[in-house]
């Protein structure tokens, strides 16, 4: 009994060691948050507390201040909202399509399905700034989503899921002379809700952080996204500190809420992928 | 109409209306582009301008490019170095934090998982400034506890790839470990019980038992692992905060692709870079499910 206890505490006090580096950065910019941005310049982002220097100015700011962050955040908000939904739905349908039958062409296309998800993105960066370009479609919100609505992983994931929904539902349907669309939307939909909860926090996570395609194609500051617009506080012609840091810290607030209240919802959205893997 | 009607609700074409989503995003924003990075590498682009067919020039060009190679390095190293520390050490917390002596499992499984949550963006800026040159910043200051100087970790090139991969490290560790964690439900307590009465250790039972057993999980990690790797290019972007590191220690494959395809507007040889990519990961794909499709046939025999 005595070497269980000894190797409880020392399993508890690895995993404290470690969650406390873990932590440090969030405490940090937590902490710098509340100090003048030209501390942070003049000594480094630092775990020092000192009541002194620090204040509630730069969330004055942040909340009363002239600048575009609630402006970038709700955009955020909303194309978060705007490609959830969508890819949701549409990932779901074409999903059905695979799962609930046998057609022509049905291999070849689920291999596409497959190889999308085999080809790193980043590769589609300039032939799609091109075609953006080219459909003009710059500087839209268009050109973000469009590309992403049918989401490979989010198929496949839910094509797993309607596998494992009893076919006799489908033929049920039919025998009550339910029309093909008619049994996707008032059999299978209310059937496939818990699956939908883990999709939207993996792509509503995605699509929050998303960054690098976003900055391609906007061009214009009001239509800005938070990492966009983050980013783009820091330029070679100056530094915008205050904004950058309380801004950054109250970015992480929201996701956090969100977590702490489905947790269960995001460690199962973030593994879907590793199921059967 | 009726016709019409009939047609689209009869069940052969009922499913095609299903995946007819699919089939145009996959044409129009995946074929058609990786057709057009094709033709591209063969042709000199910018935007707005004529396109001229150029052979392999391109190609002939990067073999010689002298940061070209540099980025190709870097992208590997730091994509070794990652499956060096984001296998063993996430795969080692997921069997502790799953031991039935651990306290606080929930607590510690969101805290680690929670760096996840954050962007690379708001993330790039938080390790920037802790690695930041000044005696004060947090990594310097904890440095000096020991008597070390000063560090101007992002202007050396070990020093830059500390940054890098501490960075890469807090973001990713919680996810792999939940990714094993899920792979450790699928292994029966019996086979543990069976081992401890057969009077097998606890090593014994985590090399014989844990990681085979964990092979699925394991390969899942390794192939998101090397892709993430290889694609590396906005955690580089927001530590050197732009593209421009120091003698090019941060470069990566994509940094250099958006160098010359939208800083430079050289689209052609830009799509040569990522067309490399590509053909560096399928090499890898392929070796990498032969591989395992030959332990299946191992296993089953």
């Amino acid at each position: 009994m005595r070497h269980e206890k000894m190797t409880k505490v020392g399993l508890f006090f690895i995993f404290a060691i470690v969650c406390f580096f873990i932590l440090i950065p969030f405490y940090a910019i937590a902490l710098a948050s509340f100090k003048p941005g030209g501390d942070l310049v003049r000594y480094g982002l630092n775990l020092s507390f000192d009541l002194s220097v620090m204040s509630l100015n730069n969330f004055v700011y942040l909340f009363t201040g002239s600048h575009s962050y609630f402006n970038w955040f709700f955009n955020s908000v909303f194309l978060t909202i705007v490609q959830v939904v969508l890819t949701l739905l549409i990932s779901a349908t074409v999903a059905y399509g695979f799962a609930a039958y046998n057609f022509v062409g049905k291999n070849f296309l689920f291999i596409c399905v497959l190889m999308i998800m085999m080809v790193p993105f980043e590769i589609l960066l300039l032939p799609l700034y091109k075609l953006t370009n080219d459909l003009g479609l710059m500087n839209t919100y268009s050109a973000i989503v469009l590309p992403g609505i049918a989401s490979a992983a989010t198929i496949f994931f839910f094509r797993q899921y309607i596998s494992g929904i009893p076919k006799e539902i489908i033929a049920a349907g039919r025998v009550d002379g339910a029309s093909e669309y008619g049994i996707y939307v008032r059999l299978i939909i209310p059937v496939m809700k818990p699956s939908f909860a883990a999709m939207a926090i993996l792509n509503g996570m995605n699509s929050w952080n998303n960054f690098i395609w976003p900055f391609m194609v906007l061009s214009e500051t009001v239509k800005y996204t938070l990492p966009i617009g983050l980013k783009t506080l820091l330029t070679p012609y100056g530094n915008n500190y205050d904004l950058l840091i309380v801004g950054s810290f109250f970015s992480i607030v929201p996701i956090l809420i969100l977590f702490l209240a489905f947790q269960k919802y995001f460690i199962d959205g973030m593994t879907a992928g590793a199921v059967k893997g | 109409m009726t016709v019409i009607k009939r047609f689209i609700y009869s069940q052969k074409v009922a499913p095609y209306v299903f995946v007819l989503p699919f089939i145009l995003v996959f044409t129009i924003f995946w074929a058609y582009p990786l057709l057009d990075s094709f033709e591209m590498s063969f042709q000199k682009v910018a935007l707005g301008q004529e396109s001229n067919w150029v052979g392999f020039a391109n190609y002939e060009k990067l073999l010689g490019d002298k940061i070209f190679l540099k980025a190709l390095a870097n992208s590997a190293i730091y994509m070794i170095l990652t499956l060096v520390i984001l296998i063993p050490f996430p795969m080692m917390f997921a069997v502790l934090i799953n031991s039935k002596l651990m306290w606080g499992r929930e607590f510690f499984k969101a805290s680690f998982f929670f760096p996840a949550l954050t962007s690379v963006v708001v993330a790039g800026t938080i390790f920037r400034l802790m690695f930041g040159e000044m005696e004060g910043s947090l990594i310097n200051s904890f440095l000096s506890l020991f008597g070390i100087e000063p560090i101007k970790f992002l202007k050396g090139q070990v020093t830059g790839f500390v940054a890098l991969l501490a960075l890469a490290t807090w973001r990713w560790t919680g996810v792999n470990m939940l990714y094993f964690l899920s792979g450790l439900k699928n292994i029966p307590d019996d086979y543990y019980e069976a081992a401890a009465i057969d009077g097998a250790s606890k090593w014994q039972q985590f090399t014989r038992i844990t990681i085979p057993l964990l092979k699925p999980t394991s390969i899942y990690v390794l192939t998101i692992s090397i892709y993430a790797g290889l694609a590396m290019f906005i955690e580089s972007m927001m530590l050197w905060n732009g593209n421009n590191s120091p003698k090019n220690i941060g470069l990566t494959i994509v940094g250099y692709l958006y160098r010359q395809g939208i800083e430079k507007n050289n689209l052609g040889y830009a799509a040569a870079v990522g067309i490399v990519l590509l053909a560096i990961t399928m090499i890898i794909n392929v070796t990498q499910l032969s591989i395992s499709g030959l332990f299946k046939k191992e296993d089953q025999s």
